[in-house]
């Protein structure tokens, strides 16, 4: 497993073909109390930059976007029953959904984590 | 992710800070440009804030609101002064008593509410507070239409607090204040923990509380004090929004802005009878047409049937998806559990009870008009 982080504060876990999408705990804690999330349904096309998920806090809503083009495989429905689960777990248990890569070249844009933690400190 | 975006930010100008910027600053509070002002939008969280508010006391600052007094010979020279803007009875407004109520425009819009007050024993003399984001305009329009002898000070040198919630009058109360017996909307001079304030019992939040307003320079003093009290925490700006928003109250600029009237707002209440009658007031003639031959559109409350907030500009539509209006507030409620929201709608629309739509993200999501407020008001209403 690979992860990697994008600008907009997204991170993705990346096994085999598969991305997993998530906010990072930085952007949860820019966002204070979470109270509403949408997942995409299953099967949805996603491309790069794309909205693929809903996430509210009591102030204001942000839209998450895809960091690669793909196939949405897997939607973590649970979530939107505990939008919560995003401030106390952002980049483990608070995943939006798992998106088939279509292509995996994508990725080299993106940040490693000591990138990432660079960029943010920079902020 | 989209990052959030604060409304009322100019880029342009160096912020202002409230004698208090130095006390949210060190109890960790994140500090966000509104209305000219760097504040405290939240402290712990606005979940936690907005739920110990509902339960203790919540303390705010509210410093950034201007502050100012109309001064005249006589109490009916000032109000009839001051009755020549606004809709409210200033005459008949009693010693030690507060009033809510609006600066209207020549069409009866909104260009800003305001509480106004008279002091015990003040003949003459009426309290100001105004809107952070309008009180340059607000000062400029009052000024330019006072007769010779009235005169406007702005307050520039005091801080405003507010202390809001079920054990507000008791933490007072402790610190030496004698504010228990006071009913709603009574004002006067207090003593907190030795420190003199202009006291009123009003709020922003639906509860019981008190507008606290002392010397800047004893603010900082007054704000430790009290949060050294521990059924005392300090709220931000986020939990004021959701804590007004559930309360029903009206924000300016959202809810209610020039091109709403009072009764369109449903503020009606606030424009008492002899002014109903005599007019005198800017807009006077559409407000009594209003009146007497209904409005067209009106501010309801929204109770959205799902989890997905409406924010602020979500299209309303009817059950064919026509369009009847717009959303002016929405968020998530806490105490409520679910999101809630206020806005306007045609008339033949606003009863409680109809079923409307909401187009959230390009969705047409159910709701439905309920009555205001969302969490019942708890004013205190001393015996009489």
């Amino acid at each position: 497993m690979t992860k990697y982080y994008t600008e907009d504060h997204e991170w993705i876990a990346v096994t085999g073909n598969v991305a997993t999408l998530g906010i990072t705990d930085y952007a949860q804690a820019q966002l204070g109390d979470v109270v509403f999330v949408e997942v995409p349904s299953i099967g949805r096309k996603v491309k790069k930059g794309e909205e693929t998920a809903v996430v509210e806090s009591v102030k204001a809503a942000s839209e998450v976007y895809a960091p690669v083009t793909g196939t949405v495989v897997a939607a973590n429905e649970p979530l939107a029953d505990s939008p919560i689960t995003v401030n106390e777990d952002p980049e483990g248990a608070a995943w939006f959904c798992k998106i088939e890569l279509a292509d995996p070249s994508e990725l080299e844009v993106l940040m490693d984590e000591a990138a990432y933690k660079a960029f943010v400190e920079g902020l | 992710m989209t990052t959030p975006v604060h409304a009322d930010h100019d880029p342009h100008s160096e912020p202002l800070k409230t004698p208090l910027y130095d006390a949210h600053v060190a109890l960790g509070a994140r500090m966000v440009p509104f209305a000219g002002y760097l504040m405290p939008v939240q402290y712990e969280g606005i979940l936690a804030e907005h739920a110990h508010c509902r339960a203790a006391a919540g303390l705010f600052d509210v410093s950034h609101m201007g502050q100012a007094t109309l001064r005249g010979p006589d109490h009916a020279t000032v109000a009839r002064a001051l009755e020549a803007l606004v809709p409210a009875d200033i005459l008949g407004l009693e010693p030690g008593r507060q009033r809510y109520s609006q600066l209207l425009n020549e069409r009866g819009g909104i260009l800003d509410d305001l509480m106004v007050h008279r002091a015990p024993g003040a003949d003459g003399p009426l309290g100001l507070v105004v809107n952070a984001a309008r009180k340059v305009a607000d000062y400029a329009h009052i000024a330019a239409r006072l007769p010779d002898d009235v005169l406007l000070e702005i307050h520039e040198e005091r801080a405003l607090l507010a202390l809001q919630g079920p054990e507000a009058a008791d933490v007072l109360t402790s610190l030496g204040a004698d504010v228990a017996g006071w009913d709603f909307m009574d004002v006067g001079p207090a003593s907190i923990a030795g420190i003199p304030a202009v006291v009123s019992r009003s709020g922003y939040t639906g509860e019981d509380g008190f507008e606290i307003s002392v010397n800047a320079d004893t603010a900082a003093g007054l704000w430790t004090i009290l949060t050294r009290d521990s059924r005392v925490r300090p709220i931000g700006l986020g939990a004021r929004d959701s804590l007004r928003l559930e309360g029903g109250l009206c924000l300016y600029g959202h809810d209610i802005d020039e091109t709403t009237t009072p009764v369109e707002a449903g503020l009606l209440w606030s424009i008492q009878k002899r002014r109903r009658e005599d007019g005198g007031f800017p807009g006077a003639d559409v407000v009594r047409a209003q009146i007497a031959e209904g409005v067209a559109r009106k501010r309801v409350g929204i109770r959205p049937d799902g989890r997905a907030p409406a924010r602020d500009g979500t299209e309303i539509v009817d059950g064919n998806g026509v369009a009847i209006g717009h959303v002016t507030s929405g968020g998530f409620g806490p105490t409520v559990g679910g999101p809630v929201a206020m806005g306007y709608v045609a008339a033949v629309h606003s009863r409680p009870g109809t079923s409307i739509g909401l187009v959230v993200r390009g969705k047409t999501l159910p709701a439905e008009i309920v009555f205001l407020p969302f969490v019942p008001a708890r004013f205190h209403r001393a015996p009489k």
